[in-house]
């Protein structure tokens, strides 16, 4: 344990790796919290999707694996997933969740196609593009950390400084528009905070499960708060905790990818804050009915 | 003999423009449409200062679209709306909304307070987080509602009336001239309903102006002294007193006025037997 504590502070490695799963965790907890409560949990898996094929189409147009330009094609990519979802959505019949699926497929399917095409041609540079499927910390670098953390830190202060904002926007979007606030366009905002998120996440957890690390911190969080402030922070930690735990388990143990162990993580503090969590908790609330039963029985004796 | 007919047309347009001013809702030839169907066709109507004013009409009359309409929430096909004589965007500070209580989602996490916080969002401006005054006006308007001793609850463990209430003291918190409110008496217990009776008569007093949208034709002439009767068109509107006549229900709710006429002598002939 000690010697683990030791490595974290000193080892290069492991350092990179954990400040990066904590950072994704902070992001994704923070902007998930939204996504959740705006009802859109499932845009950030459109959205990380979507991404697939703007990372090759990064990587075919430069033959740069530079973090900063496959993260901005991702950005692009994911980015024009969203704009082309809600399109469909205002400008069709289509209900929501079949263009989510449609989008989805589309954009991934092409970044599949993308990258058995990369990995047949015979560029020495490819190897190592297939890791945004699944993720893989341990090959996180000083780099990738600070492109996250200044990417990070942005989303993170355009969330602080509109607080008030997103949190009308998200309970009550036409009472924000009779106040005269632009919805549409916080809306937008909102949505491109999420494809930050996603991107920085990216590398770390990959595309197929990124929208998990938005969903459970959110969901785990509410358990234990009836506050948005509240709510925020804890998501924030849980997000930060399963984030390291994951990338812990996949760097010391030899091939094991690092966003499922990751996404597995999350999952055990989910589970435990829907069974235990006081007042929402399932556990919690069979015990009351159980009370209740046994009062309304000595009622009727 | 020029210059005077002129000068007597600057008097009648400023008096003009000065009761436009003071008009709280005009609405010139508007029309809504959702998908080529149009929900509000050709309405002509002004509410007049100080009245409270209730729109009624049978359901898919367009009456939450009209609200929705009045607040630049739904684009007008045609013909526009004016408040206080000026469109909507210039006379925000001046409106206050309370949207229908099933349009937002109770689960979410925060307090009674806190939504009542939100009717000063507008007058606070974009960044600028709500301080002490802010509260202690919101702590105000909940008192004014009789909802003082829940501002702390989380919201989902309100019952439907409390939530309703909380979004009348949020439009209070809002501190307009002008009132539009959304069904506020639906699905509400009585103590709720008694509040928001006595609400509607002190923003009469204080010579606010209510437009409301509300179901019951029975408590209807109780409670307002204005109509605004819709059926996608516009049937007929002014004073209660003059326009709730029978003649004008009927063209409004049509066929089905017969079958709910019946229904409620029925319910008065029961009252009367129990």
């Amino acid at each position: 344990m000690l010697d683990l504590l030791r490595d974290l502070i000193f080892d290069y490695t492991l350092r990179n790796v954990a400040l990066g799963s904590a950072l994704l965790g902070i992001v994704s907890g923070v902007l998930g919290t939204f996504a959740v409560l705006r009802r859109q949990g499932l845009l950030g898996d459109a959205l990380a999707h979507a991404a697939l094929p703007g990372i090759c189409v990064a990587f075919m147009l430069t033959g740069s694996k530079a973090p900063l330009v496959l993260l901005l094609g991702a950005a692009v990519a994911g980015w024009l997933g969203t704009l082309l979802l809600l399109y469909v959505v205002r400008e069709t019949r289509i209900s929501e969740d079949a263009a989510l699926g449609v989008v989805l497929s589309v954009f991934f399917g092409v970044g599949i196609m993308l990258l058995t095409l990369i990995s047949r041609s015979n560029n020495a540079n490819q190897a190592g593009l297939d890791k945004f499927l699944f993720g893989q910390a341990a090959t996180l670098v000083w780099d990738n950390v600070l492109t996250m953390l200044v990417l990070g830190t942005v989303a993170l202060v355009v969330v602080g400084l509109l607080f008030k904002e997103f949190k009308l926007l998200t309970f009550d979007t036409d009472f924000a528009a009779s106040l005269g606030f632009p919805t549409n366009r916080l809306s937008l905002l909102l949505t491109s905070l999420i494809v930050i998120a996603v991107v920085i996440g990216l590398q770390t957890v990959g595309v197929v499960l990124m929208a998990a690390m938005l969903i459970g911190p959110a969901v785990a969080a509410r358990q234990w708060t009836n506050r948005l402030g509240v709510m925020i922070g804890v998501s924030a930690l849980i997000g930060a905790l399963s984030g390291v735990i994951g990338a812990l388990i996949s760097v010391s143990d030899v091939g094991l990818p690092t966003g499922p162990m990751i996404i597995l993580s999350l999952t055990a503090i989910v589970a435990l804050s829907l069974l235990f969590a006081p007042e929402r908790g399932i556990v919690w609330d069979r015990l009351r009915q159980i009370r209740n039963r046994r009062l309304l029985r000595e009622d009727v004796v | 003999m020029q210059n005077v007919m002129q000068a007597t047309n600057i008097l009648e347009k400023s008096a003009m423009s000065a009761t436009a001013a003071e008009i709280p809702v005009s609405i010139n030839d508007l029309t809504v449409a959702y998908r080529e169907k149009p929900v509000l066709r050709d309405i002509d109507l002004t509410i007049p200062p100080g009245r409270l004013a209730v729109i009624m009409g049978p359901n898919g009359a367009g009456k939450s679209t009209l609200i929705k309409a009045v607040l630049d929430l739904v684009p007008a096909a045609a013909g526009q709306s004016l408040i206080f004589g000026r469109p909507y965007r210039e006379q925000r500070k001046l409106v206050g909304y309370v949207p229908q209580r099933g349009s937002v989602d109770w689960d979410f996490p925060t307090t009674a307070l806190d939504v009542v916080m939100m009717g000063t969002y507008g007058k606070l401006g974009w960044l600028k987080r709500p301080g002490k005054t802010e509260r202690d006006w919101s702590m105000h308007c909940l008192e004014q509602i009789g909802m003082a001793d829940y501002a702390n609850r989380q919201i989902s463990q309100l019952s439907g009336g409390q939530q309703q209430r909380v979004f009348l003291a949020r439009a209070l918190a809002q501190d307009a001239k002008l009132y539009l409110m959304d069904e506020p008496f639906v699905g509400v217990d009585a103590t709720t309903e008694r509040a928001i009776v006595t609400l509607l008569q002190q923003l009469r007093e204080q010579g606010k102006t209510v437009v409301c949208v509300h179901h019951d034709l029975e408590s209807a002439a109780d409670y307002f002294d204005w109509l605004v009767l819709l059926n996608v068109r516009l049937i007929a509107t002014g004073p209660l007193a003059t326009t709730f006549t029978e003649e004008n229900l009927v063209k409004t709710y049509g066929g089905r006025m017969h079958a709910l006429r019946v229904q409620t002598a029925a319910q008065q002939a029961q009252q009367v037997a129990g």
